[in-house]
């Protein structure tokens, strides 16, 4: 039994708590119990479930192993992806660890495919160039087929397993335990048994994962609903950059599972309904392997204009059969298996249907390349929150701006993962002892749980939960999609607050306390309608275009005003905007000054 | 394409201390290609939101939503409703404990794949640069490294419903196989003295439940086949 004010809830020590056991999480977890640290990676679902298992094509690294590359090459081709937005000192020092760590991955396992002379297959990807855009295309997305994702998920799986890390698998995070001093652990639901646990740790580590499911058409798991982002928010933390979602140009037409950028990289292209490979007038240089954004703007245009295909002409073809069986088996055995189940489709003889699809949060938690959670007090912008980290796709560092490139999610989790470890390291070795917490720290927790647990009763007359999400998903999908426009996102940000009120009155059909699966989606709904809040309000106020955030009214990028990353957070109900500059100065090399995108 | 799904869903409430049963549900075919997953998410969200299982992904891939479907093992997420006979059967993992509805316990599972160290073990000083690994070393793994630990397979298994608590089953084995044939692991030898042993490894009679259970279309009977043969192969 512990100090608190009550026995419904057990309380943990540990130096360490990691929630999410995704890429990030697990990376970050075997750096710290490698160095003897008790580390608790808590997660909602079990182990290998964690979105980083669907990620395919592969991760960047300047190896050099198919021809020659730097660093240097990729960081320029990484702040340029991300239309200038990306903080330079955080681009250079992933770029630079890339290769480390990459390798590093296949010590510890990871089975990635192999060139010829056994070292590891790197093919091309979107975005990827040698010599600053000037020496044509770079191959440097080393890849285990396409299921890099599974692979590097599996050997952290692995590697934890060795290193002794406790895994506390499927709780739910309820609510961080925070005060002027910081952060010092969460109060989680186990979700099979129905009881509460404190989690008091030294260090808290956000790596929850991306919100893909705000939106009705997602390559995302129906999992990826933002938790972390919600619980930094309700401890009063900004968000930033929630208006950049990526749209993935290629998801399947009507059902939304990812077709790999890899697809392209290997020499598949795009046609619309006159069988034309379009990517020739919008990138004349890279074509079909320009940067995501750009393609998906594209295939929006053509079926804007009339030349999409199928009988409702809203989708367009990715073709790849002239690729041959071999290759498209070998290199694409999981692009051939999901586009044969969910599209009907023998990629080996016929085009897939794709149409542009919610894929990848480039918003987030505001952090330093350090991993701590940073927040704006008056002046200083970069105020670090004590105790608290976030890392992967949760966070926002920013690597990745206004637009991702391909093979920089799962580099940047590894990167990340490792540097948060370090940095939590030095933590302990000045916080050895843990402070008394609040007796009554644990109430907004279970109030969270025991609300909905009621709801069935209390709310009779309140929406279904699976109605106000289906709304939540239609409305973000109808009026913050690929295009933009002040009119529509105006009545969006009005009908996606007027939404989020009533959330307050849903409710639940189960109030079984045993693995109450309805009760987690009732959570993960308010925790999606935080971000999707947030990403509208964020997106209607910024009059620009720049990367996956485009507008029809304000078609180009204005640096003179937005060169700037969004602070977007929830004051006494109401969401409001800040905003805080862009790291221009990398560590050691010369900045990157904004010029005009072309591919 | 028939209107509506005919489903006979297993159905266990821990809280109200009774048996378990079978509930029918009817849904409508909502398109083309439905899956049935689409079904279940139907029920929960539409109508009733009580109905319990796991899932993720969607596509296959993270091993949540492995079910017993019409007397056989598969993922609910890419089992085509089309081709099942109706009412469809569905039912949580053979022999192992239900929690609730169709989620089951997995925790001695996923400890048996612990059991089998399955982490690259090698003494030699790691390199510089990454191990070297021919293009056809590296296709030995094709076949096992894929596994998703849905345990389709392993609780399909009747050497595994007898003796699970003391072998390993067709997962954790076709994923010591994974390590043994690994060409940069040098463990062998340990991995080997481990898995000889009566029950560990020599239950498996090549039943080959797991075989057809798969939805990866893995073989995790020729991956114990081959570690029987390593253990013979090192006698003579």
């Amino acid at each position: 039994m512990s100090y608190l004010s009550t026995d419904r809830v057990e309380h943990h020590f540990h130096d360490v708590v990691i929630i999410g056991a995704g890429g990030a999480g697990m990376r970050c977890a075997l750096q710290l119990a490698d160095a003897g640290h008790k580390v608790a990676v808590v997660s909602k679902v079990l182990p290998t479930r964690s979105h980083t298992v669907a990620a395919q094509g592969g991760i960047n690294a300047s190896l050099g192993n198919v021809s020659s590359d730097h660093w240097h090459w990729h960081m320029y081709d990484t702040v340029k992806g991300s239309d200038y937005l990306g903080d330079q000192d955080a681009i250079e020092y992933m770029c630079r660890a890339a290769p480390l760590l990459v390798r590093e991955l296949e010590h510890q396992g990871v089975p990635f495919s192999r060139l010829d002379d056994g070292k590891i297959y790197q093919r091309a990807f979107g975005g990827q160039s040698r010599g600053f855009g000037n020496d044509g295309q770079a191959s440097r997305t080393c890849a285990a087929a396409d299921r890099t994702g599974h692979a590097i998920l599996h050997s952290m799986f692995q590697q934890n397993l060795r290193a002794g890390t406790h895994f506390y698998q499927e709780y739910f995070a309820l609510d961080l335990i925070t005060d002027e001093e910081g952060c010092h652990g969460v109060m989680a639901w186990d979700i099979a048994k129905g009881e509460y646990h404190l989690f008091q740790a030294k260090a808290v580590i956000l790596a929850t994962g991306g919100a893909g499911r705000v939106f009705k058409m997602t390559t995302n798991a129906y999992i990826c609903t933002g938790d972390g982002g919600a619980l930094a928010v309700d401890a009063g933390l900004p968000l930033e950059d929630m208006e950049f979602f990526q749209f993935h140009p290629t998801g399947i037409a009507g059902e939304g599972q990812l077709m790999s950028e890899a697809v392209r990289g290997e020499g598949g292209y795009l046609l619309n309904s006159e069988g034309e490979r379009f990517m020739e007038r919008y990138a004349p240089t890279a074509k079909d392997l320009a940067s995501r954004d750009v393609v998906s703007r594209a295939i929006a245009l053509e079926i804007r204009q009339g030349r999409g295909c199928g009988p409702n002409k809203d989708h367009v073809l990715l073709k790849l059969d002239h690729l041959g069986e071999e290759l498209i088996l070998s290199k694409l055995p999981n692009i051939h298996d999901l586009a044969l189940r969910f599209a009907g489709r023998d990629c080996t003889k016929e085009p897939i249907p794709v149409q542009p699809t919610a894929h990848y949060t480039m918003g987030g938690i505001p952090t330093n390349r350090f991993g701590e959670v940073v927040y704006s007090e008056g002046e200083n912008k970069d105020m670090v929150f004590p105790g608290l980290f976030a890392i992967g796709e949760a966070a926002c560092v920013s690597v990745h701006g206004a637009n991702r490139l391909g093979g920089n999610s799962l580099l940047e989790i590894v990167v990340f993962g490792r540097a948060c470890g370090n940095q939590v390291m030095k933590r302990l070795k000045k916080h050895r002892y843990y402070p008394p917490l609040d007796t009554d720290c644990w109430q907004s927790g279970v109030k969270r749980v025991e609300r909905w647990l009621e709801s069935g009763k209390s709310n009779q007359d309140g929406p279904r939960l699976a109605d106000a999400r289906d709304r939540m998903q239609s409305i973000m999908q109808e009026h913050f999609s690929v295009y933009r426009t002040e009119e529509t996102m105006l009545e969006g940000v009005e009908l996606i607050e007027r939404l989020a009120a009533e959330l307050d009155s849903a409710r639940i059909d189960d109030s079984c306390r045993y693995f109450n699966s309805e009760l987690i989606e009732a959570m993960e709904l308010e925790n999606l309608m935080v971000q999707a809040r947030l990403t509208a309000a964020g997106a209607l106020a910024r009059t620009e275009s720049r990367g996956a955030h485009a507008r029809d009214d304000y078609s180009e990028r204005d640096d003179e005003a937005w060169l700037k990353h969004t602070l977007a957070s929830i004051k006494d109900g109401t969401v409001q905007l800040d905003y805080k500059p862009v790291r221009l100065q990398p560590m050691t090399v010369d900045s990157f000054p904004p010029k005009k995108r072309v591919y | 394409m028939p209107e509506t799904i005919k489903l006979s869903i297993f159905r266990y409430d821990p809280e109200s201390g009774e048996k378990p049963f079978m509930q029918a549900y009817e849904v409508p075919m909502l398109k083309d290609g439905m899956k049935l997953l689409d079904a279940l998410n139907h029920i929960k969200w539409e109508l009733d939101g009580t109905l319990t299982y796991r899932r993720s992904c969607r596509e296959g891939v993270c091993g949540s939503d492995g079910l017993n479907i019409n007397g056989v093992n598969g993922l609910a997420c890419i089992t085509p409703i089309a081709g099942l006979k109706q009412p469809v059967h569905v039912r949580p993992l053979p022999s192992m404990p239900v929690i609730r509805d169709l989620v089951v316990d997995m925790d001695h599972f996923f400890d048996q794949y612990r059991q089998i160290q399955p982490w690259l073990q090698t003494e030699t000083p790691t390199h510089e640069h990454e191990r070297l690994q021919t293009p056809q070393d590296r296709d030995k793994l094709d076949g096992s490294y894929e596994c998703i630990l849905c345990g389709c397979c392993t609780t399909s298994c009747p050497s595994w419903w007898w003796n699970g608590d003391r072998f390993l089953g067709p997962a954790a084995l076709l994923q010591a196989n994974r390590w043994i044939i690994d060409s940069r692991d040098e463990a062998t030898g340990k991995r080997l003295d481990r898995l000889e042993d009566v029950f560990r490894l020599y239950r498996c009679h090549q039943i080959m439940n797991c075989l057809e259970a798969c939805p990866m279309k893995l073989n995790p009977t020729a991956a114990i086949a081959n570690i029987k043969r390593q253990l013979v192969a090192r006698k003579t």
